[in-house]
């Protein structure tokens, strides 16, 4: 990724047609400390704007988050601020706020602050996510994987060995040890994207020799997922044959 | 008309947005489906007035749900653009700069190209002479197949043409960058890259094959609607001519300054 400097600060408020977002993908080194302001001061901010501008702002940090949100990795709210609030970080609140509504009334999505102490958010699927429909219309054929994974989580009474996971997918054909057509390197997608994404936890089983990892739902999936979906998933898979 | 969206609106949009692009058929039985899974009432005419509501909730946000017309196969498509970042740097967030650099490179040629389309062998060669930083063949080949994976490029025998979705994204752009140097159609007034074009030096104006179609639907002898002495090529097979003239997809024509003048210098 280029470095390339952005247009200068008061030059991206007003022109809406130069973001450029190069510079700012990385995660930043510098963690700017970034105290919330108060009611007070945050309508203070407001009344010092116009309408416009604070719409304006509000537009920028929704497509913000939809390019950081690509990976489905959690967005830091320094980068928010960083980066597209900028000056106007004394109304943050509110523009956060505002930035919430609209995710949830136009995209039907929910901004979600999964860390209050590092101030870090995801942004769920308020839709239902029906696996069938899915398949209608397929984005991304990790979900049939992470599909799989969740459900012998979940009949597992939500915690389970690595081992019973990766005995079911060679089942299925999909082997941690080999190279995968389509997901490449099994291992790391399921304990570093998915677990990176919040979809799963992949936590050290203490006192076990040789080390022993365990699964276990993450947030996103926690809030994103329907069991009452899954079992019907689940119901279905079983009555196809699995092979082996 | 600003009104709240419904459970099926936001269905639709979230596709629209992991898919980019889809073409007439699959928004019909996608407006239909979201329909039916949200228990929302359906009419199988009513999908322009579906995305209009969308459409106003997008607007605050610089966003539209747009209806174009592919050059190739004259089908409608819908694509979910991005008003703010009319140019290149939209992909910036995919791409590196020198695969940028390749990127409007590659444009150049295909504006400036007879048929819309650029050679992959002219495109290694400007791969050499990058600004930024040179790609090597491999890498070049490499960043040509992510652009066509994502929807930016199409690639037929080797040669490389912009995506309906791109010049559906970039038209605005296009046309500010290129000036008069872009070709535009005749007929429908959109960025006309792959055309027929009149071989009378004096008129030579451009049309879009699919409106070419369209244009000279259940003629049999079609003449240039400026300089009637010189034919068209109908479109090389039946059924594209078919599917051109069956399809209601007379794209909206653009009323530009371009539309008022009546000649092309």
């Amino acid at each position: 990724m280029s470095q390339r400097k952005r247009a200068s600060n008061t030059q991206s408020s007003q022109n809406k047609g130069s973001q450029r977002w190069e510079a700012v993908l990385g995660d930043d080194e510098d963690d700017p400390s970034f105290t919330q302001p108060s009611t007070s001061q945050v309508q203070k901010g407001l009344d010092r704007l116009t309408p416009a501008q604070v719409d304006l702002k509000t537009a920028e940090v929704v497509q913000f988050i939809f390019v950081k949100d690509q990976k489905k990795f959690p967005i830091r709210r320094a980068d928010i601020v960083k980066h597209v609030v900028k000056e106007y970080r004394n109304i943050y609140p509110e523009i956060i706020k505002r930035v919430g509504c609209v995710f949830e009334t136009v995209f039907g999505l929910k901004l979600v602050e999964i860390d209050s102490k590092n101030h870090v958010y995801i942004l769920i699927n308020k839709l239902e996510q029906g696996v069938t429909a899915s398949l209608v219309f397929p984005s991304n054929p990790k979900t049939g994987l992470l599909f799989v994974i969740l459900s012998i989580v979940f009949m597992k009474g939500g915690v389970v060995k690595e081992s019973m996971v990766w005995n079911t997918l060679k089942k299925l054909r999909v082997d941690q040890g080999e190279r995968h057509e389509i997901f490449g390197d099994v291992k790391k997608v399921v304990t570093d994207e998915f677990v990176r994404q919040r979809y799963l936890e992949y936590v050290r089983i203490p006192h076990t020799e040789p080390l022993e990892f365990e699964f276990r739902w993450g947030q996103r999936a926690d809030m994103e997922v329907s069991k009452v979906k899954l079992l019907e998933f689940i119901g279905q898979v079983r009555h196809c044959r699995l092979p082996g | 008309m600003s009104r709240p969206l419904g459970e099926s609106h936001k269905r639709f949009l979230q596709t629209m947005m992991v898919n980019g692009i889809i073409d007439g058929a699959k928004a019909r039985a996608l407006h239909r489906h979201c329909c039916e899974t949200h228990g929302a009432h359906y009419a199988h005419d009513k999908l322009d007035e579906f995305i209009e509501v969308i459409n106003a909730q997008l607007q605050p946000m610089f966003m539209q749900i747009r209806k174009g017309m592919s050059e190739e196969d004259g089908l409608q498509y819908h694509a979910l653009v991005n008003m703010a970042e009319t140019d290149v740097t939209r992909m910036s967030t995919d791409y590196a700069d020198n695969e940028l650099e390749l990127f409007r490179k590659t444009m150049d040629l295909i504006v400036d190209s007879d048929n819309g389309t650029a050679s992959s062998t002219d495109i290694l060669n400007c791969a050499d002479s990058l600004q930024t930083k040179k790609l090597k063949k491999r890498e070049t080949e490499h960043v040509l197949n992510r652009l066509v994976q994502d929807k930016w490029l199409n690639e037929k025998n080797g040669d490389y043409s912009l995506s309906t979705r791109c010049i559906m994204e970039m038209e605005q752009y296009i046309r500010m960058l290129y000036q008069d140097q872009v070709k535009v159609c005749h007929i429908c007034h959109n960025v006309a890259l792959q055309c027929q074009m009149c071989e009378n030096p004096t008129c030579g104006i451009k049309i879009h094959t699919p409106c070419v179609a369209r244009y000279f639907k259940g003629r049999t002898d079609p003449r240039c609607p400026w300089y009637h002495d010189n034919v068209y090529r109908p479109p090389s097979s039946q059924s594209e001519t078919q599917s051109a003239a069956k399809e209601n997809t007379a794209p909206t024509p653009r009323s530009t300054a371009q539309t008022r003048r009546t000649r092309r210098s």
